[in-house]
């Protein structure tokens, strides 16, 4: 009975795996780095004697011990972010910029942020998420990194500063192109046209 | 008077730093007059939920 029980939850395992590779390559974007992070984060599992109910208490907890895995890894690298690699993802950015408003600062007709209709709806759609995902990977490097630390793996900003060396300021710059990108990202790719209201102009 | 794009400056930093008591009331203004950045508002708090579900791994 206990024997059947461990086969099922490694064979649920396996299928999780692939998940657990995209989070970590996501947040690492390094491949070596995020096998070696789900390989320890199996070994643990395999070893661990914890009971669950379901297959998604099953994926919180494996993400759980993943993201602290990472938080790991990302403490022991030097993950200094120089200002020039900076101003490479910023160039796209003040194209995205441009496009949103106009030469004083107000949204341009076309790019007024719309009303996203049942985000909880949403949340429960796993093409949602596969939409999310493209839209974090479609993050420049650097931006992606500082705002995958803060968002997902919940680095107070004091932190970020301290292992990417960039001012607590730029820090705060790089976190507001992140959520403008992102979120400009999800209106076009998943919200749009699901009943944009609130057309008024600024 | 704050245009749009300060405001969203602000609408990112409020979530990484208190804002002043001038910058509060430059914001709540500005929001209130302003549909685009009232949606803006609120789709930065649905982004910052999306992740921490994605972080937290509770997603189907």
């Amino acid at each position: 009975m206990e024997l059947d029980r461990q086969a099922e939850l490694n064979a649920e395992l396996n299928t999780l795996r692939p998940d657990l590779l995209r989070f970590a390559r996501l947040q690492l974007r390094d491949a070596a780095a995020a096998e070696d992070a789900v390989q320890e984060t199996l070994l643990a599992a395999l070893t661990g004697s914890h009971r669950f109910e379901n297959r998604s208490s099953y994926k919180t907890w494996l993400i759980s011990i993943l993201r602290n895995k990472i938080i790991d890894i990302i403490r022991g690298q030097s993950r200094e972010i120089t200002a020039t690699s900076l101003a490479d993802d910023e160039a796209g950015d003040d194209l995205l910029a441009e496009t949103l408003f106009d030469r004083r600062g107000h949204w341009q007709a076309a790019a007024q942020p719309g009303r996203w209709a049942d985000p909880d709806a949403s949340f429960e759609q796993k093409q949602f998420w596969a939409v999310f995902e493209a839209c974090l990977d479609h993050l420049p490097e650097k931006t992606a990194r500082v705002f995958m630390m803060r968002e997902i793996l919940g680095f107070e900003t004091d932190e970020i500063c301290k292992e990417t060396g960039i001012s607590s300021s730029n820090c705060w710059v790089v976190l507001h192109r992140a959520r403008m990108g992102l979120r400009t990202c999800l209106e076009t790719q998943w919200f749009a046209g699901a009943g944009a209201e609130g057309q008024k102009s600024c | 008077m704050l245009s749009c794009r300060q405001a969203t400056e602000l609408m990112s930093q409020e979530q990484d730093r208190p804002l002043s008591l001038s910058e509060r009331i430059a914001l709540r203004l500005h929001v209130w007059i302003c549909a685009g950045c009232t949606n803006y508002r609120r789709q930065m708090s649905v982004l910052s939920a999306a992740c921490r579900r994605f972080g937290g791994g509770n997603t189907p």
